[in-house]
């Protein structure tokens, strides 16, 4: 199943299959390490759409609600 | 001479490295974006003569936030060597920036730093196989302990331009097969760290550690503060200088106008350090007696909570708030930078990416955040009537956080992008780094403080004989008296306040004020306008159309918040 991370639940993770948005947001996100074909573990979400938390590989990363509805990933 | 780039991640240590290759001092924190600016230092091998540059950390050559054009576009000038430093247990991502530094076609060293922490991480790297994919040479190091760096100071005087090239397209498929070629990975457990480390960023276990946290800060930086004054100053202060000055005192005739200069008025016969205004009392007592053990204690506890990777943490946490003033959590930093002292405060507004977010931080931090001076003041004058008057004033100066954050949000136009950083792994801070970084500041602070404080107190003595204070006190009286409700001695404070906030809040001791004026006097002298050092700071990173709207709302306010302060208390 494919959804955004925000859908993802804490604990659980994905293959990220999509990055919807612009180049900016796509060169942006792959800076940190966030491409297609990478896992991500979500760590946590805030409540009121707040931050989402994510690993990937070694790092973890603070993104955005609105960020975080455009990347795609596989469950 | 030939100059040296240090280039990397943000929060990859090389600050650290710095300061290993050449003794300079620069503070080191574990966060991305804590050099904002370059700094230049110097080493020699065998007997030549290199300057070295620490850069702001970037992701890539393409820039997103203002530190990062900087350091993007010193990569344009003249530059001999690159050392680019990146973390080992971040290969993948770290090599995104090394792929692209490579085209540049500049000599090159590689530098694989936290190598001690791949163990750990069950991350295994070739070292040999990457030199040979990358044609430059590759050095592990450990930039704590300074493993490597002599390895590193020898190729330093043999970098390689490599001839490695790759379609720009294909860029990160290049990194995936470097990495499958160098690296192996082995699972391992979660570690202590990783497990706190995620406690603190979820909500409902995030906010209570945070609290406690904050708790725990304040209280300790009041214990070392109070026990320095107390247990070290004071007696220092009363049992060996006041004797001093008062044979100074006694030789000068105890009056005259040199006396009052450097001693100020005697009372009962003795000296009130707090009082007497002089350049030996006073302006020696405001800063060392009275300020340096509290701006010691703070830095102690700030450099703990920023080594040890709490305040991106902190960051996520507040993130949903921040938005309503349109910053996101990484605004949090210039704040807790601000009670040291609003001038690093408003150069880290840096890691902020657009210009209105860097006006609606700067402004309120400016506006609400009392440094740590002027907060030392505060509780010596609002003492007097204990605890109750020191919260009156933090609480009105937290309500004006928030609401002028709100109102800035809603009247100043702008883009403000959400929050998108990477959360450092909590490190043990290391005692001796930590040290080094609160002595570099308190160094700093004594520095900038010391001349301005004199000056103020120069000044107090020299505006009051000659009767300008009371002249200005005159021409002002309708608002000072009128709308704040102070008595019209106060408006000398107000005066000095552009030169010294500390020396400001120590004119008001001997006014004899109610609770209810020191908390006007003390809200308004923290608001009114950032105090010299500050204001120049803010000009540089804002500009000037940009300052002169922060300043309009810095007087409106203070102006709105004194006279309801008056009409309600």
């Amino acid at each position: 199943m494919v959804v955004d991370i925000t859908r993802l639940k804490t604990g659980e993770s994905g293959i990220v299959a999509r990055i919807g948005g612009g180049y900016g947001l796509t060169s942006r996100v792959q800076n940190l390490g966030i491409r297609v074909g990478k896992r991500i573990n979500k760590v946590s979400s805030h409540f009121g759409q707040g931050p989402q938390i994510i690993r990937i590989d070694n790092t973890q990363i603070a993104l955005g609600y609105g960020m975080a509805k455009r990347i795609m990933v596989e469950t | 001479m030939k100059n040296i780039y240090l280039v990397g991640n943000p929060n990859v240590g090389k600050s650290v490295i710095f300061n290993r290759l050449t003794g300079t001092d620069v503070i080191v924190s574990n966060y991305p974006g804590t050099t904002v600016e370059f700094t230049k230092g110097y080493m020699r091998i065998k007997k030549e003569k290199f300057g070295v540059i620490d850069a702001p950390g970037i992701y890539t050559l393409n820039p997103t936030s203002k530190a990062e054009k900087i350091a993007a576009k010193m990569l344009q000038g003249k530059v001999d060597l690159i050392v680019n430093i990146i973390d080992a247990t971040n290969l993948e991502r770290n090599l995104n920036l090394t792929l692209q530094l490579l085209k540049k076609r500049i000599p090159m060293v590689l530098v694989l730093n936290f190598w001690d922490e791949t163990k750990h991480a069950g991350i295994d790297i070739n070292l040999g196989k990457l030199e040979k994919i990358l044609g430059i040479p590759c050095i592990s190091t450990c930039g704590i302990t300074g493993e490597g760096i002599k390895e590193l100071v020898e190729k330093i005087s043999q970098p390689k331009v490599s001839h490695y090239d790759y379609l720009e397209e294909d860029r990160w498929s290049e990194i995936g097969s470097i990495i499958e070629n160098v690296q192996k990975v082995t699972y391992r457990h979660h570690t202590f760290w990783e497990k706190l480390g995620d406690a603190s960023v979820k909500t409902f276990s995030g906010i209570p550690i945070a609290l406690v946290i904050l708790f725990l800060s304040f209280k300790l930086i009041r214990f070392i503060g109070e026990g320095l004054i107390v247990y070290v100053f004071e007696p220092i202060f009363e049992k060996f200088w006041a004797p001093l000055i008062l044979k100074l005192s006694g030789f000068l005739g105890s009056g005259g106008i040199l006396h009052d200069i450097l001693i100020g008025k005697l009372k009962d016969g003795g000296i009130d350090f707090g009082e007497s205004f002089g350049l030996l009392t006073t302006g020696f007592f405001v800063p060392f007696g009275a300020v340096l053990p509290y701006v010691f204690a703070f830095y102690i506890v700030l450099s703990f909570l920023e080594d040890s990777g709490y305040l991106p943490r902190l960051a996520v946490l507040v993130d949903t708030f921040m938005h309503k003033f349109g910053l996101h959590g990484l605004a949090i930093i210039p704040m807790m930078l601000g009670f040291g002292c609003n001038v690093p405060a408003a150069l880290s507004t840096r890691i902020m990416e657009t210009r209105r977010e860097r006006f609606i931080a700067a402004t309120l931090m400016a506006i609400a955040i009392p440094c740590m001076a002027q907060i030392a003041m505060i509780a010596g004058l609002a003492g007097k009537y204990g605890a109750k008057a020191f919260g009156m004033i933090f609480a009105t100066l937290f309500f004006v956080w928030v609401f002028v954050g709100f109102l800035m949000k809603r009247f100043i136009s702008g883009e403000s992008p959400e929050i998108f950083t990477e959360i450092p792994p909590y490190r043990l801070p290391y005692f001796k780094g930590l040290l080094k970084k609160v002595w570099i500041r308190v160094k700093w602070f004594l520095k900038e403080a010391i001349p301005f404080v004199l000056l103020g107190v120069f000044l107090v003595n020299i505006l009051y004989t000659l009767g300008i204070i009371q002249w200005i006190g005159k021409f002002t009286a309708p608002i000072v008296t009128g709308i704040l409700g102070l008595p019209r001695e106060a408006v000398g404070a107000l005066v000095v306040g552009f030169l010294r906030k500390d020396v400001a809040v120590g004119m008001l001791a001997p006014l004899d004020l109610t609770l209810k004026q020191v908390v006007i006097a003390c809200v308004v002298l923290a608001m009114y306008f950032p105090c010299v050092a500050t204001f120049a700071t803010l000009l540089r990173e804002l500009g000037l159309i940009d300052m002169i709207k922060s300043a309009l709302v810095m007087v409106f306010s203070t102006l709105i918040v004194g006279s309801i302060l008056n009409l309600i208390l």
